[in-house]
């Protein structure tokens, strides 16, 4: 168990690696010379050469990514020049406000998810299954930031019961209340197609699996029927559906992207779109790093999670 | 990969082979899709030759009109636009961006996924470790990624969209291509000379090409959203281009004011991906059924029962009777007879062996007495069956769960599938205790303990927290055999429980069971196709084929003088220790198709003695004394269902 939880972490390190390697090398690859970007047009070229040398940039790639992986590691991703401050902090103050949406938003499709997809193969073939089946197509289909504005359109402008964007009120605000009314449209908003997608993904596991000899022995032995489908079938779709989980998680923090900047929401997917414009690549790069580092974290964790509930993996 | 239960029956219920494009159709739901679809696609190919105002000229005069407004259909945005031009050409725009993009990943990704299949060791390692990387981002990140190398634009966000989705395809293909390059017909393809090109496009890819179509039409819906996506950022399209995606960010603007400007295009997204993921998964239907998932449906706690006549009830006494059993399975307009009528009787005690080739319905027979037969398609249509003085055909639920495990006891034939895998063997064998008697946890635990050790389970106490994996075959039947005990059943009904062990492993199962139900007084229920486990274990034997018995009698006596041409035959089929010089007879021809058996008797066509009346009409199970059947298990009468039996009166 531990072995196999130590190897994952193992693994993990070439993967983290090689994200390392994308990122820095789509910001090598960025057409144009950082120093006259910095500069400007004006500049002389003896000064473009004298920043270049003080950036590193007159060393050849390999060693660039050396010396610049050295820095992540201690923690130094640069400084961005828009906001005239150290990028790790940007990242890591804006990552925080992402964590607790695409986390509230992880959290409500695996449990609305599997309760769905539990309710449609239970009932297969009838009105919960149809119903859950559609809903399940209308999810996948729904173009999210379009949900957000219609989302916003009925609670926050109609019925004015849900605040329309932010994170915490600006006067009064900030405590638990205030950041759930915050919340529950873009956690709600990010969840539909991860929930879908978990719906139709339990459905089917708990379809295949009551279909199985194990099954038929539990009810030959005299189990009640909830019993074999609630614990015994569960369970084994679990297995199936936790690392559709993590690959949700992906989806998840990545699909913030929209979502917070329908609703406002000082995280760092908004940060990103921003810093995209603005063209400040060491705050994308950062970020990109930062998001993509704790979706493998998420795998990790789904993996781990998987091997709690399956001991053939352990 | 959306499953739609609706409109499959009517897809399934049609007769023959129809067509690809009827499966679609038959399907409502896609049918639907389609339809949406194809107006969609021609609206947005007829949008230069419709009446429409130019979609860039600007009217601050015109600005902000609400849908219906004259000249405006779907009114004007900030600028006074037509919302219906710019709708219909973004539209085309959108569909464009997406098609492309699908294209793109398309080609990119079933090219790597073809090489790295076809090339396999290292070629396919770095392919797919690179595939890994990407799939190691999140999804749209990657894609933001990209476009701020590239830049924002709409041609940007086109490729950024068709990178992300390469490792989707490169997968799939990957995957039925390293099956298909082991195939005979590609080994033939390179021995007669072809070159690996030749090969790879001209024999291995005509075979991916539905895998590539199905993974197209489930990915296109979602390229044309995330397009859509990156444009309402700003990253996509830029103005004064307007796709449906990019509308829908102006839009977002004026949501406060305007909300038709930004419900419009998202209205558009919407029933365009809608449409399209529809159609995909009707589509993937027809190309590849296998990925239909939950297609086959899963079966209920019971079998269902659906009889018209009950017969009535038997004399009181035995521990089981079956009284004209009949079990069907119906698929399609197919029914398949699988157990046409059985009787049978078994006293307190006794060991009944029912020996059948597979399909022949004794396993059916055996599932069929505690409706344990998966519904769909399985339905009892006929028949009773006693136990404990009660039809359990019109038990209730809640009376069958306490037969099952209860009175009656299963073993199963696989151990290792029969046993859940995720629970210890011990929890298990006392949750079968606790499934009948309540017992506190430690008790029945304590119990669960002694049932391990009473199947001679060494070191019971330790092996109860083992899980089935890490057990032997035989352990594993030992523990199912656990499991079965837990309740002192009457009547043990074991499954061909030997037939996955090895030889030694079965010799011991065999004693085990023997002496449990000679301890215990069990009365026991063998299926099996092997005459050799019956001859050690059963007091009387039951020969089964096409659905029905059609030899009955003590073991011993059956062994010695068959009165079944059948029967004769399947004994003859046993290796006998010690002759290797015997001939082992096969029986020549197939078992009838139980979804249409012949008039008379089944086994007419495979039996050398056959004649013209063998073919006519129904033939009885009589006893071979002549005198009619008592039906009582201790009376040791014989029985055949044969016109012309090798020996009694006929």
């Amino acid at each position: 168990m531990w072995s196999y939880i130590g190897k994952r972490l193992v693994v993990a390190v070439p993967i983290l690696f090689g994200l390392s390697v994308i990122v820095f090398a789509m910001m090598a690859m960025i057409p144009g010379d950082p120093a006259t970007a910095i500069l400007g047009s004006y500049a002389t070229p003896e000064n473009i050469a004298r920043l270049n040398r003080q950036l590193g940039l007159d060393q050849p790639l390999v060693q660039q990514y050396f010396t610049w992986l050295g820095n992540l590691l201690q923690g130094d991703l640069g400084r961005s020049y828009a906001l005239n401050r150290p990028v790790a902090d940007e990242v890591f103050e804006r990552f925080g406000a992402t964590l607790v949406l695409a986390g509230s938003a992880l959290l409500l499709c695996a449990v609305l998810g599997l309760i769905a997809g539990i309710a449609a193969a239970v009932r297969q073939f009838g009105w919960t299954d149809r119903v859950v089946t559609f809903l399940v197509l209308v999810g996948i289909s729904t173009p999210s930031f379009w949900l957000g504005l219609l989302l916003i359109m009925l609670f926050a402008v109609q019925l004015r019961w849900l605040p329309a964007s932010g994170m915490f009120a600006i006067y009064g605000g900030g405590d638990l209340p205030d950041l759930l009314a915050h919340l529950a449209m873009p956690a709600v908003t990010l969840a539909v197609v991860a929930t879908a997608v978990i719906a139709r993904l339990t459905r089917a596991a708990m379809l295949e699996v009551l279909r199985q000899d194990y099954i038929r022995t539990a009810r030959a032995k005299g189990l009640s029927e909830r019993r074999v489908v609630y614990w015994h079938a569960f369970k084994a779709a679990l297995v199936a559906v936790i690392p559709v989980i993590g690959i949700q998680a992906g989806f998840v923090l990545g699909g913030a992207v929209y979502i917070e900047t329908v609703f406002q929401w000082p995280g760092i997917g908004r940060m990103l779109v921003n810093a995209i414009a603005t063209r400040d690549l060491l705050l994308v790069q950062g970020g990109v790093l930062v998001v993509a580092a704790s979706y493998v974290l998420f795998n990790l964790l789904a993996d781990v999670a998987q091997t709690l509930v399956d001991p053939r993996l352990r | 990969m959306v499953s739609l239960a609706l409109g499959r029956r009517s897809a399934a219920a049609a007769s023959g082979r129809p067509s690809p494009f009827r499966l679609l159709v038959a399907n409502r739901l896609s049918a639907l899709g389609l339809a949406v679809l194809v107006a969609i696609a021609a609206l947005a190919v007829l949008t230069p030759l419709l009446p429409l105002p130019d979609p860039d000229v600007t009217d601050p005069a015109q600005r902000l009109l609400r849908p219906g407004a004259e000249g405006a259909l779907l009114g004007t945005d900030h600028l006074g636009r037509d919302i219906l031009s710019r709708l219909l050409w973004g539209t085309r725009v959108s569909i464009l961006v997406g098609l492309s993009a699908t294209a793109i990943a398309a080609l990119a990704g079933s090219l790597i996924g073809l090489v790295a299949g076809y090339a396999g060791g290292a070629t396919d390692s770095v392919l797919m470790r690179g595939i890994d990387l990407v799939m190691a981002f999140p999804y749209i990140l990657l894609a933001l990624g990209i476009v701020a190398v590239l830049g924002p634009g709409l041609l940007n966000a086109l490729y950024a969209i068709a990178i992300v989705n390469v490792p989707f395809f490169a997968r799939n293909i990957r995957g039925i291509t390293l099956g298909l390059a082991r195939r005979e017909f590609v080994d033939a393809a390179r021995l007669s000379g072809a070159s690996h090109p030749a090969v790879l496009f001209g024999e291995v890819l005509p075979n991916v090409l539905p895998t590539i179509v199905v993974t197209m039409s489930t990915t296109v819906g979602w390229m044309i959203l995330e397009t859509a996506g990156l444009s309402f950022l700003g990253l996509g399209a830029q103005p004064p281009q307007a796709d449906l995606g990019s509308m829908l960010g102006e839009g977002r603007k004026l949501l406060f004011t305007a909300p038709h400007v930004s419900v419009i295009p998202g209205l558009m997204i919407f029933a365009l991906v809608m449409s399209i993921n529809l159609v995909g998964d009707g589509i993937r239907d027809v190309l590849d059924p296998r990925l239909k998932s939950g297609a086959l449906a899963a079966p209920g706690a019971a079998t269902a029962v659906r009889r018209d006549t009950i017969p009535d009830a038997p004399a009181p006494g035995p521990v089981l009777a079956v009284d004209g059993l009949r079990t069907e399975f119906r698929t399609g307009d197919r029914v398949y007879k699988a157990v046409g009528g059985v009787d049978l009787t078994l006293a307190p005690g006794e060991r009944v062996g029912l020996v059948g080739e597979s399909g022949s319905g004794k396993s059916v027979t055996a599932l069929s007495l505690l409706r344990l037969v998966p519904t769909p398609p399985g339905t009892i249509t006929g028949g009773r069956v006693t136990i404990g003085g009660d039809d359990q055909l019109a038990a209730s639920d809640e009376a069958l769960r306490r037969l099952r495990g209860g009175r009656v006891a299963y073993v199963f034939q696989d151990p290792l599938t029969t046993l859940h895998p995720l629970f210890t063997v011990g929890d298990q064998v006392m949750e079968a205790v606790r499934a009948h008697q309540p017992l506190s946890a430690r008790a029945a635990r304590a119990r669960a303990i002694e049932l391990l050790e009473r199947v001679q389970i060494p070191s019971a106490a330790a092996r109860f927290d083992a899980y089935p994996h890490e057990l032997s075959g035989g352990m594993r039947q030992r523990v199912c055999i656990a499991m079965a005990l837990a309740n002192d059943p009457e009547l043990i009904v074991a499954d061909e429980p030997t037939t996955a062990l090895d030889v030694t492993v079965q010799a011991q199962v065999l004693k085990l069971l023997r002496s449990l139900s000679e301890e215990r007084g069990s009365a026991v229920l063998f299926i099996t196709h092997d005459f050799g486990v019956v001859s050690e274990l059963c007091d009387r034997v039951a020969v089964m084929y096409a659905g029905r018995i059609v030899e009955i009698g003590p073991t011993a006596e059956v062994l010695a003088a068959p009165a079944h041409p059948y029967t004769a035959k399947l004994i003859d089929c046993v290796p006998v220790l010690g002759q290797p010089e015997r001939r082992l007879d096969a029986i020549e021809g197939l078992p009838p198709a139980v979804d249409r058996l012949p008039e008379g008797c089944a086994f007419a066509e495979r039996c050398p003695f056959a004649e013209a009346r063998c073919r006519d009409g129904d033939i009885s199970l009589d006893n071979l004394s002549g005198d009619p059947l008592s039906g009582d298990p201790l009376s040791g009468d014989r029985a055949a269902r044969c016109v012309k039996p090798l020996w009694g009166e006929a």
